[in-house]
């Protein structure tokens, strides 16, 4: 990779030590996959849940933190994913003291690396949305598809180690997605039906994905006869990303970058496969097979939007769950849903509303084993698709069936 | 018989050698492991069921999220890791994590590597070569194994289409 001046003395250790391991993880990662050079990014997003980083990713982020503050403090503006836990209710989580003592650990340390603890999944609705051709690096796949997708940016998935590293030099390698020949589509897919509810836009989601099957895969959709709101590409887009590890797609005449479809895709280009409302309902099935009863009904992943918490609530008006009811959100749509009574009208109906956490990020392993929990209900698509290896046997639903199912204790 | 040697595009981390465990799946560390107990935990994964602690993993692309890149790093301190991991095709969270951890990888071959190592073969995974190689030392016993099959029905697609990757 060509380095200039700066990046030749960052390399050499002329900016400490915590830019220069930086910049050395960033040459290893860049030469692999083919970087020629640098490209200058505007922000950061770290993922880095403990339950991912452990016990040694924290004392590893807690070396870093014990650096000199000029050394240690990140340049550009730096953000983090969700936590594991909302400390307000581990308890009713039944989540560990130690898990906590470990979240408390590694947000210390970020703190002191000058990171801003946004603990969210849903910060191109909440923070800051990117600008199209805005390079970035971000870390968490959700927020990587829909600011490369639907806002027009320029982001690979960077993992906790790598979006530390942006935040510390300022910059990433150039490869895959901040190139404009890797944003072209490759596959082409038509939709026959357009969903309807956000669990249909993550099924769909996860047929492309599955169709896609690789980082390197550009999906060209056509045939989506209306413009989606935020919250239908929000569940489409963190879907695809997590069935099919896809960083970027394309919708004929509603993304950006695909208002006409040889705007990125050859003329040759064939149609691969034909969605139709029979697959998305196959889909759907596949989840529900075999599962009667619920033990628990959780909405996450990606965090809810402030209309989603609303839509709950309007569906949890005069009921009553009978299986605990989780809604997760982030950190800054949480005192609107307070202020407007949205967090009351849910928890009124026996829900609970966390902020700052993310389920699958949150120890769902030991959560399901303390609870008892292992039928789970949620319209999140991308959570159906993580929780599987956690030991758990989800059923993707809609709100409105999610709701049922917590206040009937069955499948509806 | 002539030791087979498979050439790949790209790889990191020091020579190994160790048992193939060998599959046509993807692999993510959170989507697909209990790396507690050091096995393969999606109950859709061709390897579910199976350790993966110590084995040269040769599998067929990288999937799912970003927490890879942190899970590898923790992994390998707590010694619950593969010997190194061989992939058709990687993302970028996957060269991250190799990267943070110190681990083996290696991917891009001319040929799919899932049909090329035999499961249960003991080979050397060489990132320091030019270029960067996986050679078959030897040949499983066990012929049953060759290859893995499915354990359980995969998630639908829309009917006639070529799976990708």
């Amino acid at each position: 990779m060509r380095l200039n001046e700066e990046e030749r003395a960052i390399l050499a250790g002329a900016q400490g030590s915590a830019r220069q391991w930086a910049i050395d993880h960033q040459l290893r990662v860049g030469r692999y996959l083919g970087a020629s050079d640098f490209v200058p990014v505007s922000q950061a997003h770290i993922m880095a849940d403990t339950e991912s980083l452990g016990e040694a990713g924290v004392a590893w982020l807690e070396r870093m933190a014990a650096l000199p503050e000029p050394e240690r403090r990140v340049r550009i503006p730096t953000i983090t994913d969700p936590r594991g836990t909302d400390f307000a209710a581990a308890a009713r989580l039944r989540q560990q003291d130690w898990m906590l003592a470990l979240e408390r650990r590694a947000i210390a340390a970020f703190e002191a690396l000058g990171v801003l603890m946004t603990d969210t999944c849903i910060n191109y609705q909440t923070i800051m949305p990117a600008v199209r051709g805005e390079h970035l690096a971000y870390g968490d796949t959700g927020v990587v598809i829909y600011s490369n997708s639907v806002l027009g940016a320029r982001s690979n998935f960077e993992g906790g180690p790598s979006a530390l590293s942006a935040g510390l030099t300022g910059r990433t390698p150039r490869y895959g997605y901040h190139l404009a020949e890797h944003r072209r589509a490759n596959l082409l897919l038509r939709v026959e039906r357009t969903p309807r509810a956000l669990h249909e836009w993550g099924a769909l989601g996860g047929l492309v994905g599955r169709l896609a099957g690789d980082y390197w895969r550009v999906p060209l959709l056509t045939g989506i006869d209306r413009v989606p709101n935020s919250d239908e590409l929000k569940h489409f887009g963190a879907a695809l990303a997590s069935y099919g590890s896809v960083a970027l797609f394309h919708m004929e005449g509603i993304t950006p970058e695909a208002q006409r479809a040889r705007d990125v895709a050859d003329p040759g280009l064939p149609v691969t496969a034909t969605i139709t409302e029979t697959d998305i309902r196959n889909f759907l099935a596949h989840y529900a097979r075999g599962v009667e009863t619920i033990d628990v009904v959780v909405f996450s992943a990606p965090q809810l939007s402030l209309i989603e918490m609303r839509q709950l609530a309007q569906c949890l008006d005069a009921r009553r769950v009978k299986v605990p009811l989780l809604a997760v959100t982030s950190p800054q749509v949480k005192p609107d849903a307070d202020r407007m009574g949205l967090t009351a009208r849910i928890e009124t109906a026996g829900g609970l509303v966390l902020a700052g956490m993310c389920f699958y990020q949150s120890y769902a392993r030991e959560m399901a084993e303390a609870n008892g929990w292992r039928h789970l209900a949620s319209n999140s698509a991308k959570l159906t698709n993580i929780l599987g290896g956690y030991g758990y046997r989800p059923v993707l639903l809609s709100m409105e069936a999610c709701v049922e199912a917590a206040c009937t204790g069955r499948v509806p | 018989m002539a030791p087979q040697v498979f050439a790949a595009n790209a790889a990191m981390g020091s020579m190994v050698r160790g048992t193939a465990l060998v599959a046509r799946d993807g692999f993510s560390a959170r989507y697909d492991l209990d790396r507690i107990r050091g096995v393969f935990s999606r109950p859709d994964h061709l390897l579910a069921g199976q350790s993966y602690v110590g084995r040269v993993l040769v599998l067929d692309v990288a999937k799912g999220g970003v927490a890879t890149a942190w899970m590898l790093h923790d992994m390998s301190a707590r010694g619950v890791m593969p010997a190194a991991l061989v992939l058709n095709r990687v993302n970028p969270i996957m060269v991250q994590g190799a990267a943070l951890a110190g681990f083996t990888m290696m991917s891009g071959f001319d040929i799919d590597i899932t049909q090329a190592v035999p499961n249960g073969a003991t080979v050397e995974v060489d990132p320091t070569a030019s270029p960067p190689s996986l050679r078959i030392v030897t040949e499983s016993d066990d012929r049953a194994s060759r290859h893995q099959t499915a354990k359980a029905a995969p998630i639908p697609v829309p009917a006639g289409v070529r799976r990708i990757g």
